[in-house]
């Protein structure tokens, strides 16, 4: 192995994408002959040349003071260095011991969005075939599950956009539901710009007035955890309106009756006192949606982590549905993928029930086909195990996992009721967490393992048009540090499966090609020379001789009869209301110069200057009743704890709702607070909404 | 248990669709009179416009699942000591539970002329489906109708007329129209918004005598003065629908009393919906209906036998083409502290009123352009705080200002402020680009890393660079 950055003597550069966000906006890497690593802008048909500052100032993270270097080992209240072989052998023989004394279940797996396809699908393999064990899931859970499961409903199919970017820029009216993706992916509001310089019109639903609502041409601001219902009122009206496109309902879809009966009771005024969104806003935003030409309803977390995610995203595609919109030319229903890879990351079998290529574990054609390609009997493979939430909740208990290997992600802080998860994972036997810096969960592990950056990996991710991108290596990892799949395949090794795990990407990609084929998400067509050939290939790609499919729906959908279906959804509320003693709604989520739990945007200086530590935002009226002032440090509480954090009073939020992003941990962890009241079907916690009380600390 | 719903109403379809949700072992049963699926009661007057079909206001039906619904079945009369109904038909129906959601009928005056229990033609109530089929059969080839009454739901019925394109006048017996939610100041208003719609309101108006030909219909006023139309119809008010909860012996005032548990004088039987009178109210709406058929439904099955009906606040909203009125709560109690603010533009037809007790929203009756409409609802609906600047209720939207602000002056903007948010840029980090020389724009941007994200801020990026052109050419010639 090379020497990393020293041993780089003339400028090198290298086409990759930025390692955040589900955008996965197109950089250059250059390697400069002084050591330096630099970011400059690509032309890209994503991010067209743009980047936000967290992607501008990625690469400080390469040969950051505080980077991992060496693997540690816990003795006692600290963290010693170790050598590899040690810090391996350790895993291995706890691993061991652990399913020898509590069967195979005892050893746990937890996944990230963030991992590229080849690891997360190493990961789930290495579960199921070198653990054997069921207990596998990972943070998208968090993220796009809910979304996920509406999108298998109605369409048999969970492809974030089923159209490229490009066709946003270009509608006439565009729906955003619970989106600020002007914090969370600022180029993405460059599609923004050109749709309202084409004249078009942008509405969003969101409680607070954000950077992104700002720009809307209508905003509605409704009362948190209840966008169903609203979204609900938006068909009632384009019903009574005679707007719906019977033509569409009759040709491509099943099950409107029982809807339009369904949305019948959703009459404006009663909406208006659900929501506090006025009649006539109401009623302007379903024109714009029915009446407008090309229309794009999009959703994102504010609609979708809720306990009814599910219910409301299917609220949101009844009602592109009725107005005919997916499939539709420059028209149509999607969900903005969170995670860098958030997509892949749910499609190659890092997911509790799922097998690679979307397939379902407890499908026996399914474990047959991905059980040949591992050369395992089917009946070796485990079946389903528990949702994230509910596999965190079980750690350590007497049924429960003994040992948890984390990769890619920092449950302490982005959990929900994370004081609670947190005293679960310290009651393990094992805790491993791979990653690069001392993220929160690693200061709680036994044995810590240094992994490679994006800069220093080849492989793929999948973004949130369902597009295959290329992650390609700038640098060798600096000395002391591997990558996820050398660990992944060291522990097989160990373990006695070392011969079905390889540390070559493209090997494993290779073998997902295989294990995808046939299934819901096909990669079977897509290779690494096309995907830089081409600009990315959106799956499914049955063949290589077959194009991509950047529009699903225009023929058919991917359900057993090829049509849509509608489902009837019914309001319900939250899992928590407000109350005399909790009288404040609290919503959670993202500031622009901070990403996820915030392990890597912390470390940058930059970032941590223009956002330096949480808050806690607020109305000042609000404050005002609570005697506080700007900058004043507040205790929130909810049933399940507290955080503390200055207030930020902004007339842009409900008076009877505070605000807190969710990047930190400590004292500022907002994840403290939340409610892990779970979709029925998803097993989404509820992060947007749950009961509080504000006092002036 | 046996539990039987006389009544397919809005109240009576809710309550089975509750029950049902519940999974319980209930067998219920639901007899409705009319011969319809479930329906919207709402939508009805969309369906007098002409907006939707008969198909597009039934709701979800909660048959299946258990629950035996048998539209058509009129109950003649209750046996409470057997427990059992007795139905037109003669079956006899047992039950362990009743719940009476009997509804309402509408109220028809004595009018000269008119015989009530058998309307002639081109004259209609309007409350039902069959109601409205009636009216439409009459309205197709009319170009005018009357509406007796000045209320709500003459109001409502009045503007579906008027969206089919007749030429619509409304009688009304007092001096300004919903007089129990407005005030004549509201009413003026409306007047005027409903005299653009094609509606003729009729004020102080007293009918007494209703002549019925074959061609038209004509109703006579007291003092002498008369208004012929092609169809009437009769938007009087409802009467509760307590005919057979009086004649089982129950105890009935104007409605069916029931306690907080909805259980009538009979523990056996609950009452909910329009035919109740809970507290001395009998409301007449579909909100406070649908949760006490909640309360019912909580305690029969059993999930919270501790539930109790607490009144809801009830507000009144008037919504269609070119109408917008809301109305909700009372004026202050005596001797109260009361703040009341107002706002009134007659020209353009915008009146709001708001009553403040203790920082909380007492009434307030909204008509017109209101943007925070449905912030004023919900802060009277949960008692919330009004805000400290009460002009934010009166005037624009009540939360967080406008939408897009405009690009601020350059010259005024403070150098702190953020110009690039993707980047985190501010106004005072550009100047040293353009000071060392850099042109254009896009240079003096480029340094420290504006406009390549999003480019939103592209206007604003190149509004300030113009302005440090002026300021420094300034200082040059200074």
């Amino acid at each position: 192995m090379t020497g990393g950055a020293e041993a780089v003597t003339a400028t090198r550069e290298v086409a990759t994408h930025c390692p955040y966000c589900a955008l996965q906006c197109g950089m250059t890497l250059r390697a400069t002959p002084e050591g330096k690593t630099e970011v400059l802008a690509r032309q890209f048909p994503t991010n067209r040349g743009g980047l936000c500052q967290k992607g501008w100032t990625a690469a400080e993270l390469l040969d950051h003071p505080e980077r991992l270097t060496a693997p540690l080992i816990r003795e006692g209240n600290t963290l010693r260095p170790a050598t590899w072989e040690e810090a391996l052998d350790k895993v291995a023989d706890t691993i061991k011991r652990i399913q020898d004394e509590h069967g195979r279940d005892a050893v746990s797996i937890f996944g990230g969005g963030g991992l590229t396809n080849e690891k997360a699908y190493a990961l789930g393999k290495f579960a199921r075939v070198g653990l054997r064990t069921k207990n596998i899931d990972y943070n998208g859970r968090f993220c796009m599950s809910s979304a996920a499961a509406a999108g298998m409903k109605a369409f048999g199919v969970d492809r974030g956009l089923p159209f490229p970017l490009s066709d946003i820029g270009e509608a006439d009216t565009l729906l955003l539901v619970g989106a600020n993706v002007a914090e969370t992916m600022p180029p993405f509001a460059r599609y923004l710009t050109e749709q309202k310089q084409r004249g078009g019109t942008l509405i969003v639903i969101d409680p607070r007035l954000t950077t992104t609502a700002r720009q809307a041409t209508l905003h509605l601001q409704p009362t948190p955890g209840t966008d169903l219902a609203l979204a609900n009122a938006l068909l009632h009206i384009a019903l009574s309106e005679g707007w719906i496109d019977k033509d569409y309902i009759a040709a491509r879809t099943t099950g409107f009756a029982e809807v339009r009966r369904t949305v019948a009771s959703y009459w404006p005024a009663r909406v208006e006192r659900m929501t506090g969104v006025p009649v006539a806003d109401l009623e302007a935003a379903a024109r714009a949606l029915a009446c407008g030409g090309k229309t794009i309803i999009l959703t994102a977390r504010g609609a979708e982590q809720h306990s009814k995610g599910v219910d409301t995203v299917t609220a949101y595609i009844n009602l592109a549905l009725a107005l005919g919109l997916p499939g539709r030319p420059g028209s149509g229903y999607g969900c903005l993928t969170g995670q860098g890879n958030g997509q892949g990351g749910r499609e190659h079998g890092q997911k509790a029930d799922q097998l690679p290529g979307y397939r379902k574990i407890d499908d026996p054609a399914a474990r047959a086909h991905v059980a040949a390609v591992w050369g395992v009997d089917p009946d070796e493979l485990p079946g389903p195990g528990p949702s994230a939430y509910e596999l965190l909740d079980s750690l350590g208990t007497a049924g429960g996992p003994k040992a948890m290997l984390v990769f890619g992600s920092n449950p302490v802080v982005s959990a929900p009721r994370a004081a609670h998860i947190e005293e679960r994972i310290k009651s393990l036997d094992l805790l491993v967490v791979a990653d690069f810096v001392l993220s929160e969960t690693a200061a709680l592990a036994d044995v810590v393992l240094p992994t490679a950056q994006w800069a220093e990996e080849d492989g793929t991710m999948t973004n949130l048009e369902g597009r295959v991108l290329r992650r390609h290596a700038l640098r060798e990892p600096p000395p002391g540090v591997r990558t996820d799949l050398a660990v992944i395949a060291e522990l097989a090794s160990r373990l006695g499966t070392g011969d079905r795990f390889t540390t070559e990407p493209r090997a494993v990609f290779e073998e997902l090609r295989r294990a995808s084929a046939g299934g819901t998400a096909d990669y079977a067509g897509v290779t690494w020379e096309r995907v830089d050939a081409e600009d990315g290939v959106f799956w499914p790609c049955p063949s290589v001789d077959q194009p991509g499919t950047p529009r699903l729906f225009a023929d058919t959908f991917a359900t057993p009869d090829g049509l849509a279906r509608f489902l009837p959804v019914e309001h319900r509320p939250a899992a928590e209301e407000v109350d005399a003693e909790y009288p404040l709604y609290l919503t959670t989520g993202r500031v622009l110069a901070q990403y996820q739990s915030g392990a890597q945007t912390r470390r940058i200086g930059s970032l941590r200057k223009a956002a330096p530590n949480a808050f806690v935002e607020m109305h000042p009226d609000l404050a005002a009743r609570l005697g506080v002032e700007h900058g004043d440090e507040v205790v929130v509480t909810s049933r399940r704890g507290q955080m503390r954090a200055p207030a930020r009073l902004t007339e842009t939020i409900r008076p009877d709702t505070v605000f807190a992003p969710f990047h930190w941990g400590g004292a500022a962890r907002a994840n403290s607070l939340t409610s892990d009241a779970l979709d029925p079907t998803s097993r989404m916690p509820e992060f947007k909404v749950c009961a509080v009380k504000v006092e002036a600390a | 248990m046996k539990v039987v719903i006389v009544g397919y109403g809005m109240a009576g379809s809710r309550l089975a669709a509750e029950l049902r949700d519940r999974g319980t072992d209930m067998k219920i049963t639901v007899l409705g009179a009319e011969q319809h699926r479930a329906y919207n009661r709402i939508m009805l007057s969309s369906v007098l416009a002409g907006k939707v079909g008969e198909r597009d206001v039934e709701i979800t039906e909660a048959a299946g699942h258990g629950i035996d619904l048998r539209p058509g079945v009129t109950v003649t009369a209750v046996d409470r000591a057997a427990r059992k109904l007795t139905t037109a038909d003669g079956e006899q129906i047992e039950y362990d539970h009743l719940v009476l959601a009997t509804g309402s009928r509408a109220l028809v005056p004595p009018l000269a002329g008119l015989d009530t229990t058998n309307l002639p033609e081109r004259v209609a109530v309007f409350r039902t489906l069959d109601d409205c089929r009636r009216i439409l059969a009459t309205a197709d080839g009319a170009r005018t109708a009357l509406v007796l009454g000045g209320g709500l739901l003459g109001l409502e019925a009045a503007r579906g007329l008027a969206a089919r394109g007749l030429d619509v006048q409304v009688v009304h017996a007092v001096g300004h129209l919903m007089e129990r939610q407005l005030d004549p100041g509201a009413s003026a208003v409306l007047v005027r918004t409903l005299a653009g719609l094609g509606i003729t309101a009729h004020l102080d108006a007293m009918a007494s005598s209703v002549t019925a030909g074959p061609d038209s219909v004509t109703l006579g006023l007291a003092g002498g003065r008369e208004l012929t139309a092609d169809l009437l119809v009769v938007a009087c008010g409802v009467r509760p629908e307590t005919e057979m909860a009086r004649a089982a012996g129950l105890a009935v005032e104007r409605g069916i009393v029931v306690d907080d548990r909805m259980r009538t004088s009979d523990p056996a039987i609950s009452a909910i919906g329009d035919c109740a009178q809970h507290d001395g109210v009998v409301s007449g709406l579909v909100a406070p209906a649908w949760e006490q058929a909640r309360i019912v439904a909580r305690v029969l099955a059993g999930v919270d036998p501790t539930a109790r009906y607490r009144p809801l606040p009830v507000v009144t909203r008037l919504k269609a083409a070119g109408i917008d009125l809301a109305a909700m709560g009372a004026p202050a109690p005596e001797g109260a502290v009361a703040e009341e603010l107002s706002f009134a533009d007659p020209a353009r037809g915008t009146y709001a009123k708001l009553t403040i007790v203790d920082e909380r929203l007492t009434g307030a009756i909204m008509l017109g352009d209101n943007p925070a409409i449905g912030t004023v609802i919900q802060l009277f609906d949960r008692g919330a705080p009004v805000p400290i600047d009460r002009r934010a209720l009166l005037l624009g939207r009540a939360i967080g200002g406008g939408a897009a602000t405009p690009a601020e002056s350059p010259a005024l903007m403070p150098d702190a402020v953020t110009v690039c948010q993707c980047n985190t840029v501010t106004k005072g980090a550009l100047a040293p680009g353009w000071r060392s020389g850099a042109r254009p724009a896009q240079a003096v941007a480029a340094a420290p890393g504006a406009t390549p994200g999003c480019g939103t801020c592209r206007d604003a990026v190149e509004g300030i660079v113009e302005w440090l052109s002026t300021v420094d050419s300034t200082e040059v010639a200074a």
